[in-house]
């Protein structure tokens, strides 16, 4: 199973099996990583499973649909290596992904 | 003092939907929502997408189904306040006390809390000085436009709101736009508008800045925005607006005693009632082993939290079983005429 490691606001390093299929988002929420809110469900809807992805793997992420940079707009301090994490899910290429959760959601 | 016998807190499709079963047993109830409008999160955060999973309708939009929700509940003429929260609640005998922030106070013998994820509030600046001039030279919303007049205003979003407002006020204002990024959410004809008054001279239209800094004592004299690169700009305002759509709260919900984790409150799948006896809680807002997050099930939560408050309504006596295809009481509160 991929490992994902959330970073939170305070520094602290979670690393965690998630499992093919699952969303970064539903990774943190199902092991209770804090910092993600994820209101809406999944549904780019609300901004507030906003995570910063390191400079290393922006690339290797599937490009962003149409909708999310909007409601990227919304989020809680943007920053050009922003993702909602209900967007990337899970699978073999995300291997070692690392992100850093912000000091708020809104 | 507004007296009925259950108070729903959220006018979302599980809050509309519970209305109609209130209705169609013969209690009566009446709605408050802190938006401007019923719908909840169909209506504000989709209400053009489309929805494909409501039993019996293949396709429909958060507003369809919103409008749907509100003509299948007419017949009962339920009264909405809406644009007020919940603020307080206190147990008065056998009855409950709740007041909102628009100082509304109802007498009601159980609640039903059909709050979503909580109530929309605007989402605010991440700078912390900014709060300092909330409500008096920085704003979420416009109130009263004439304030603005000759005076320079620094606009910050990239939807709707921003767009529209800065175009509206571009007339009798100095307005700076100040966006994140080069592209926009809001629609492309305003888009287009802005770039226009832009081009001559009307708008101070700045891309990749966000806002770094406020300065003034008592009011709010300049802004300090940051671009993508680090350079940082000082420009002059009197006033900001920030316009980055709306967040979910718990709020006041919070302090009522209720059970709560991850701020959902925890309830019985008998008839949805929380800890407290009394406080019903459906949909999105409720926990319990096996929860999905589906309008259906918001549904099924409502139909039978309404059943829950009939005790609580009339104790005095019993809530029989009935279908709306055969039921007489049941057609004669829908209005429908028998021969």
């Amino acid at each position: 199973m991929p490992k994902i490691t959330y970073i939170t606001h305070d520094d602290k390093t979670h690393t965690i099996h998630v499992q093919n299929g699952l969303t970064v988002m539903e990774g943190a929420i199902q092991n209770d990583i804090p910092g993600i809110d994820a209101d809406c469900g999944g549904g780019m809807s609300c901004a507030t499973c906003h995570v910063y992805v390191s400079e290393e793997w922006l690339d290797k992420l599937p490009v962003k649909e149409d909708g999310e940079e909007d409601m990227l707009d919304m989020a809680f301090e943007p920053k050009k290596n922003s993702r909602l994490s209900c967007q990337l899910i899970v699978s073999d290429t995300l291997d070692g992904l690392v992100v850093n959760i912000p000091s708020k959601q809104g | 003092m507004i007296k009925t016998d259950v108070l729903i807190i959220g006018a979302g499709p599980t809050g509309l939907f519970c209305a109609h079963q209130l209705g169609i047993i013969g209690l009566s109830c009446e709605i408050v929502d802190n938006l401007d409008k019923a719908g909840g999160q169909c209506i504000e955060l989709y209400p053009d997408k489309p929805i494909y999973d409501i039993p019996a309708i293949p396709e429909c939009t958060g507003e369809e189904l919103t409008n749907n929700l509100l003509k299948q509940i007419k017949p009962f003429n339920i009264n909405f306040h809406l644009n007020q929260r919940v603020e307080e609640l206190k147990k008065v005998n056998d009855r409950w006390n709740v007041k909102t922030n628009g100082n509304k106070e109802f007498d009601v013998a159980s609640i039903v809390i059909a709050g979503g994820v909580g109530s929309f509030e605007p989402r605010k600046f991440p700078v912390k000085e900014c709060e300092k001039f909330e409500g008096n030279s920085l704003f979420y919303a416009v109130k009263d436009k004439t304030i603005f007049k000759d005076k320079t205003i620094s606009i910050f979003g990239g939807g709707d709101s921003a767009l529209d407002w800065a175009i509206e006020l571009s007339n009798t204002s100095k307005v700076n736009l100040i966006h994140r990024r080069d592209g926009f959410s809001g629609m492309e004809s305003s888009v287009q508008k802005v770039k226009e008054l832009n081009d001559q001279g009307k708008i101070n239209l700045y891309t990749k800045y966000q806002l770094d800094s406020v300065e003034g004592e008592n009011k709010i004299n300049s802004v300090k925005i940051k671009h993508d690169n680090g350079e940082v700009k000082d420009i002059k305002s009197d006033y900001v607006l920030g316009f980055f759509g709306l967040i979910m709260q718990l709020g006041p919900i919070l302090d009522w005693g209720l059970n709560i984790d991850k701020k959902k409150v925890e309830v019985n799948t008998e008839n949805f009632e929380t800890n407290i006896n009394g406080i019903f809680a459906i949909g999105d807002i409720c926990s319990y082993p096996g929860k999905l997050k589906l309008i259906l099930s918001g549904f099924h939560e409502g139909a039978l939290a309404a059943r829950g408050c009939f005790r609580y309504a009339k104790p005095d006596e019993k809530l029989r079983f009935e279908f709306t295809t055969t039921s007489k009481a049941a057609q004669e509160r829908l209005g429908i005429k028998s021969d």
